[in-house]
């Protein structure tokens, strides 16, 4: 039986169209117009007990209004929903005993106070015994390799050594599935390969379903062999990331800074222009073309500076789309 | 039930952990408080100088009705004011969310999750003063008074709880609730004073709009064992519906905040 089964789903929000100014606010207090807004439009998977998923999408696709849906927080407006047997809107105690919800940008550990006091108020909400709750915290201590940290003020530890005790907190009731919602935003790259490393080990250790929204296309290609794809609220690819990588990984993004500006018809014939803005050009390149066209570039146009690097997630997967890659 | 106990002790615990950094403030709230007093002393002894009865109620009398206003001031806060007021700061930056996945009920997690120390002091000074005033009043100290006068004093403090949580839990929709608690708190100085010394029309609006007279007086007439068993009753079935229709507004408030926020 699927841990997370999830059937066209969808979410509108009514947004008020207000114009600027006190004259746009004096019409809107009179007369009240609003849109329907789809965030997540019929939206259908399933995630055995156990996978660990990436959930990928730009910012606004709806990763973050699904995660919400997922764990009850925001009722659906059509579709069905099912985690770990239950109905996540309900929020009734036994669905929520099986679930944690991390959010890169919030923390529930009390700002003043060192993280063992939180957690030790975790494990009384949950019911655990002060003996089982030391035993738990020890444990994903150790696998987070959180030791005195645990006793400083939650203020006086860096953004990475919070949200290793924000994951512990999350974890100290066991739960069977995980929604992370960009659990490494703004850590540096070594706290992001330290908390990929203790996810992937929690998920072996414990089994539990993980579903994961990450900026960072290496959160994903460390931890999720599946991953979906969102965009505008819509699927758009549920399947292996291998096969996904295939189409994403033959592009590359080259960043040039010209010494004068060029018009876009001069540059084409090297890519696919991402950005145009005066003196700085972002192009598309396919890899297997990549140093035979970086090669000509500079040959041909007066170079200032080259970067070459992946393109960010978002835009990538809104080329994509445009060009009918995928969908 | 037991992790409830439990969960409270936890979250008490941490509170005064983390108050025990400003021991000033005691200093403070205790000038505070006897400032407070004084002045209301003052007020309350214009009205009683050449021997007049402020509304029917003598001297010492109407004492008790201050005493139990200052006890109210006391919960509010201890208990009221640092709690609810963080309702709105939970919405603002989404950390409601993390008490809505907690297998606990939200509206106990939202009214017990701190507690100031610094409200004690004029609790103290409250039942002080009843205890002085009800006795010079010549109040009976027998039992049933004294459990009568408790269970009232019990449902004013419900009833101000539920007043403090329904305009607290409508933060939900307006973000900006603070100052309408603090209107609430100033409206409830009219309880520092017997409910009968005010002119007729007055009176029925702070009995019947606002259940001022429920709060102060009508555990002041308890105490002083001068209450009828209809004012019992309804102020048992008052402080019960209030409490009743907190929780159901909490409940509206939440389906409102599910399926709204993003």
């Amino acid at each position: 039986m699927a841990m997370i089964s999830v059937e066209g789903l969808s979410k509108t929000y009514r947004v008020a169209n207000k114009q600027p100014g006190l004259v746009g606010t004096l019409r809107h207090a009179l007369r009240r117009q609003t849109t329907d807004v789809a965030a997540v439009a019929d939206v259908s998977f399933r995630i055995e007990p156990g996978e660990m998923v990436g959930f990928l999408g730009g910012n606004g696709a709806g990763k973050t209004t699904t995660l919400k849906m997922l764990s009850g927080l925001i009722h659906p407006s059509a579709g069905r929903v099912e985690v770990a047997g239950h109905t996540p809107q309900r929020r009734q105690a036994p669905f929520l005993r099986q679930i944690t919800l991390v959010m890169g940008q919030k923390q529930q550990l009390l700002w003043d106070l060192p993280p063992r006091d939180s957690l030790r108020l975790n494990a009384a909400v949950y019911g655990i015994d002060d003996r089982e709750a030391e035993r738990r915290i020890g444990e994903l201590a150790a696998m987070l390799e959180l030791g005195d940290e645990l006793n400083r003020p939650v203020r006086k530890l860096s953004l990475g050594e919070r949200m290793k005790a924000e994951l512990l907190a999350a974890l100290l009731h066991r739960p069977a599935v995980l929604f992370l919602d960009e659990p490494t935003l703004g850590l540096d790259v070594n706290a992001q390969a330290r908390v990929r490393q203790f996810l992937a080990e929690y998920n072996q250790r414990f089994g539990a379903t993980v579903l994961l929204t990450s900026h960072y296309m290496a959160d994903i290609t460390a931890l999720c062999p599946r991953v979906l794809l969102i965009h505008q609220g819509r699927l758009f690819y549920d399947g292996s990331l291998a096969a996904l990588s295939a189409r994403l990984a033959p592009c590359r993004e080259v960043r040039l800074e010209l010494t004068t500006i060029l018009p876009a018809s001069s540059l084409e014939r090297f890519g696919t222009i991402e950005a145009l803005e005066g003196r700085t050009v972002r192009l598309l390149i396919r890899r297997d073309q990549l140093t035979a066209r970086v090669g000509e570039l500079l040959a041909a146009l007066p170079v200032a500076d080259l970067e070459v690097r992946d393109p960010p997630i978002d835009e990538l997967i809104g080329t994509l789309l445009q060009q009918g890659v995928i969908g | 039930m037991g992790r409830y106990f439990r969960t409270l002790r936890r979250f008490w615990g941490m509170a005064l952990a983390s108050e025990v950094e400003y021991r000033f403030n005691l200093l403070i709230e205790l000038v505070a408080v006897v400032a407070n007093l004084a002045s209301s002393l003052f007020v309350l002894s214009l009205f009683f100088g050449d021997g007049h009865r402020l509304g029917g109620w003598s001297w010492p009398a109407a004492l008790v009705v201050l005493g139990v206003h200052q006890l109210l001031d006391g919960l509010t806060i201890t208990l009221l004011q640092p709690n609810l007021t963080r309702i709105v700061s939970h919405v603002q930056e989404g950390t409601l969310d993390f008490v809505l996945l907690k297998p606990i009920d939200s509206q106990f997690w939202l009214s017990c999750r701190t507690i100031s120390p610094w409200g004690l002091p004029p609790m103290l000074a409250g039942l002080a003063v009843i205890g002085w005033a009800a006795q010079r009043a010549g109040a009976p100290a027998d039992p049933t008074t004294l459990v009568i006068a408790g269970l009232m004093l019990l449902c004013s403090a419900v009833i101000l709880y539920s007043l403090w949580f329904l305009i607290a839990a409508s933060s939900i929709w307006f973000v900006k609730i603070w100052n309408a608690t603090e209107v609430l708190r100033t409206l409830l100085t009219a309880g520092r004073y017997p409910i009968s010394a005010y002119p007729p029309g007055l009176r029925l609006l702070l009995t019947v709009v606002l259940p001022i007279a429920f709060l102060t007086s009508v555990p002041a007439e308890a105490i002083l064992g001068r209450a009828t068993a209809s004012w019992l009753v309804a102020s048992g079935a008052l402080a019960l519906m209030c409490l009743l229709i907190s929780r159901w507004f909490w409940r509206f408030a939440l389906r409102s905040y599910t399926s709204a926020s993003s």
